[in-house]
């Protein structure tokens, strides 16, 4: 029986293994989903003078993309998000640490996916937000509770299976 | 053009290699001559294919053919030619590429050099590696292929991850997969034991060599990567305990065990068993490691893209490869040797405490790496394991090997003396105890932790010493011949243990009495640290080939009025985008220097942080030692002798006639 341990060792490793490979480690649960959206009021990116705030949209479901001019995977989203969202649910953006100020013209250029989107040059709401990486993207429902937040970008296999569920359930 | 041929190159290789891995092994179980004598030709026919395979690919990178997929994603045309050369190997096809054909490397230099081997057992070597090859070639061909064309051809790439773009990864991934791969001959010997039955001294003999080696490599690879992390990713850290660096020291460790359990299999024809098993683990673990890197079941710093099928197909093959081997060890290895007998205190005994320790150490870093997979997979949650947890659990089982490693050298093979050696070793023990308490003191007051590692490695330099001394005193003439004399493998033993010891005094002294500050720096500003007078001159824009830097100012005026300039760079890569931290550091013997540039924060002030990092060059002098230690040990003449012998039979299998003569392990 001895000499069959080590084979036994790692078939239960194997198990292990094949099940981790479903499983997506960098997808940690933000502790935020449940709770309140953190309030802020920042101004909006290429439109002096206007703010935003979270309780201008509150009583609608919404989504708080989180990007940056410099990450070319948000500017490769921003190509598809419109197609994807259509007119379902208003998108807001957070922009990241825009320190060379390249967002407005940038999304003047390109065309913007959002219905606005803010400056958060230091980068104090996104702590707030747990952003770790972006892009990212919170929805928040019409209480303004968080429901939902996922990491990295939004592919159309994802917005299938992620978004519409949950925007259907919210009814969006 | 070139693609093309490099992608055919592959397919044939492929053929030739399930040739490789079926023929030879039939030809050895039936002791058919003829088709024994195909797996040299066609080892080193395949070889030839993949070097022509990574050619054409590095061609591609060379000439900017961005019509290849993997050259429009992984270069950019302002990339500097050594990085589009190095960027052959940057992606996850790429290294895989290299992998085969450092894996064919093997193979052919085993077909080259084991002359002296029985026919039979080359035949099964390289049938097993044939093998192992069919699987990564497979890999490669059905779900990484590297030559896959790209239409339309984009204008331009999309540029080397610019981590990537760094002098200590140029020649990381090759050293490492030299090291991985280079366990995969120790595993087809055990395997090829396994498969005839015969794991006698001569079977370890002629491992040995090739095992020492493929440890010498590794161990400057998983140096070499400690290197880079510690340059480039602006930390100031040597090592994170990363699954990713998890995934290099773990084979590390199961090689250095199998190369002492190799030692007491030939000299004494002790622990047959356990050394087959450790051959099999250590290279089942490089396996693993390339499993989890590749996958995406862990999430690491640096991993290379993911892919669930292709994580899919790599855990098949390691199930094909470990389970088989497993299974094969389940059933043949009660029937091979029990060995000679050992008293409690000998040689053996200690190489076998080492063992425990070492696969002891082994397990711990290896539940560290999976428990987050473990709790993952049995909805248990998500947590990640970090650097608490490797330190509180690695130290406590590493300490005893090194104390060993003051032990086992001069303990006596069979049966050893204790009361004798406790009285040779009194003062190296009073002499290392002592000085390593009161050294603390004159820093910064008692400090246990210190005061251990340095114990530990005074220990093994005085012992090292010792063993010289011993080594000289039974013979007569100049001290300088009687040196230049004594075996390749016993000066290979003392470098690497002294290399240990290095590598010890390094990482006690810098994690602890380094200083850091983080700290705002308006231009003009000064900063002191250890005695060190830090000037910030501000940041200003410079050029580079692909990036745009921000180039920040350091003066440093040290101690003794020796002063010095540092530049540390914030890069904007132009093609991705992304920003990297270069930090800037002057090198010293004693002490690193280090900067790296945080964040601006308007008006020319910046975040800067700034180490003082005492001793950290020990670190990779010890790695040097204990990587030149392991080439001088696998150069060692007896392994050539016995090429010269090439007409004589098979040499000695009797353990007790190998051992003689011999006192290096």
């Amino acid at each position: 029986m001895r000499r069959w341990a080590p084979l036994l060792v790692f078939v239960a490793l194997g198990v292990f293994l094949y099940f981790g490979l479903y499983l997506n480690p960098k997808e940690v649960p933000s502790p935020l989903v449940g709770r309140p959206a953190p309030d802020f009021t920042l101004p909006v990116v290429g439109r002096p003078g206007e703010t935003f705030s979270p309780a201008e949209v509150r009583g609608e479901v919404w989504l708080l993309n989180i990007w940056a001019p410099w990450c070319s995977v948000c500017l490769e989203e921003h190509k598809h998000l419109p197609r994807m969202v259509g007119d379902r649910v208003p998108v807001y953006g957070l922009t990241w640490k825009d320190l060379d100020r390249e967002a407005a013209p940038m999304l003047a250029r390109n065309g913007s996916p959002y219905v606005a989107a803010v400056d958060d040059r230091d980068g104090r709401i996104a702590i707030r937000f747990g952003v770790t990486v972006t892009p990212e993207t919170f929805v928040i429902d019409r209480d303004g509770m968080i429901r939902m937040k996922h990491v990295g970008a939004i592919t159309p296999a994802v917005w299938q299976t992620k978004f519409e569920p949950l925007l259907k359930e919210l009814g969006a | 053009m070139m693609a093309e041929l490099g992608q055919f190159a592959i397919a044939l290789a492929l053929a030739l290699a399930l040739v490789q891995g079926s023929v030879p092994l039939v030809g050895a179980h039936r002791g058919d001559r003829r088709l024994m004598a195909l797996a040299r030709p066609l080892a080193q026919a395949q070889f030839v294919l993949l070097v022509f395979a990574f050619a054409a690919l590095a061609w591609s990178f060379l000439t900017h053919d961005f019509s290849v997929r993997n050259v429009a994603q992984n270069s950019f045309s302002q990339l500097p030619a050594m990085y589009r050369f190095t960027a052959t190997w940057g992606s996850h096809e790429g290294s895989l590429l290299l992998w085969t054909v450092i894996l064919a490397g093997w193979s052919a230099a085993v077909s080259v050099f084991a002359r002296q081997l029985p026919e039979e057992m080359v035949a099964r070597v390289l049938g097993v590696m044939g093998l192992v090859s069919v699987g990564f070639l497979a890999l490669l061909l059905l779900t990484s292929s590297p030559f896959e064309r790209l239409f339309p051809i984009p204008a331009d790439g999309r540029d080397l991850n610019p981590l990537l773009q760094d002098l200590g990864m140029v020649s990381h991934p090759p050293l490492l997969y030299m090291g991985y791969v280079g366990f995969s001959v120790a595993f087809a010997f055990a395997v090829a034991a396994l498969l005839s039955g015969r794991l006698d001294a001569a079977w370890a003999r002629w491992s040995r060599p090739w095992t020492t080696t493929a440890w010498t490599f590794l161990t400057l690879g998983v140096g070499l990567g400690s290197w880079w992390a510690y340059r480039e990713l602006g930390w100031g850290g040597w090592w994170f305990w990363d699954p990713t660096e998890n995934a290099s020291l773990m084979p590390w460790l199961a090689g250095t065990a199998l190369i002492h359990a190799l030692a007491a299999t030939e000299k004494r024809g002790v622990l047959g068993n356990w050394t087959v098993l450790l051959a099999i683990a250590t290279f089942s673990l490089s396996l693993l490691g390339t499993f989890l890197v590749r996958s995406g079941v862990l999430s690491s710093v640096h991993a290379f893209a993911t892919d669930p099928t292709r994580g899919l197909f790599i855990l098949v093959f390691l199930g094909l490869v470990i389970g088989g081997s497993l299974t094969l060890y389940a059933l043949r290895a009660p029937r091979m040797m029990g060995g000679g007998s050992f008293a409690w205190f000998s040689r053996e005994s200690l190489l076998l405490a080492n063992n425990v320790f070492l696969v002891a150490a082994l397990g711990a870093v290896l539940l560290g790496t999976l428990y987050p997979l473990f709790l993952d997979a049995l909805g248990l949650g998500k947590i990640s394991v970090g650097p608490p947890y490797f330190n509180a659990v690695f130290v406590p089982l590493v300490a005893p090997v090194l104390f060993l490693v003051g032990v086992g050298p001069l303990a006596r093979w069979k049966q050893a003396d204790l009361p004798d050696l406790i009285w040779r070793l009194k003062w190296a023990f009073a002499v290392a105890l002592v000085t390593a308490a009161l050294l603390p003191l004159t820093l910064d007051g008692v400090n246990l932790q210190a005061t251990l590692g340095l114990f530990l490695a005074l220990w093994i330099l005085f012992t090292v010493l010792k063993g010289f001394a011993v080594r000289l005193q039974h013979h007569r003439g100049s001290r300088i011949r009687q040196l230049a004399r004594l075996p390749r493998a016993f000066w290979g033993m003392q470098f690497a243990h002294a290399g240990l010891a290095l590598l010890v005094i390094g990482v006690t002294l810098v994690s602890n009495y380094e200083t850091e500050r983080d700290v705002r720096m308006p231009i003009g500003s000064h900063l002191d640290l250890a005695g060190y007078r830090f000037v910030f001159q501000g940041v200003e824009e410079v050029p580079g080939p692909n990036y745009l830097a921000g180039r920040g100012t350091m003066e440093v005026t040290g101690p003794w009025g020796r002063s010095f300039t540092l530049y540390p760079e914030k890069r904007n890569y132009n093609a991705s985008g992304m920003i990297m931290t270069q930090a800037a550091v002057n090198y010293g013997p004693f002490r690193d220097v280090y900067v790296s540039l945080g964040d601006p924060l308007g008006d020319g002030a910046w975040t800067v942080r700034v180490y003082h990092k005492p001793f950290v060059a020990w670190l990779w002098a010890g790695t040097l030692f204990l990587a030149l230690g392991g080439g001088l040990a696998a150069a060692d003449r007896r392994y050539r002798v016995t090429v010269r012998r090439r007409s004589a039979p098979a040499p000695a299998t009797d353990p007790l006639r190998s051992a003689a003569g011999e006192g290096a392990a």
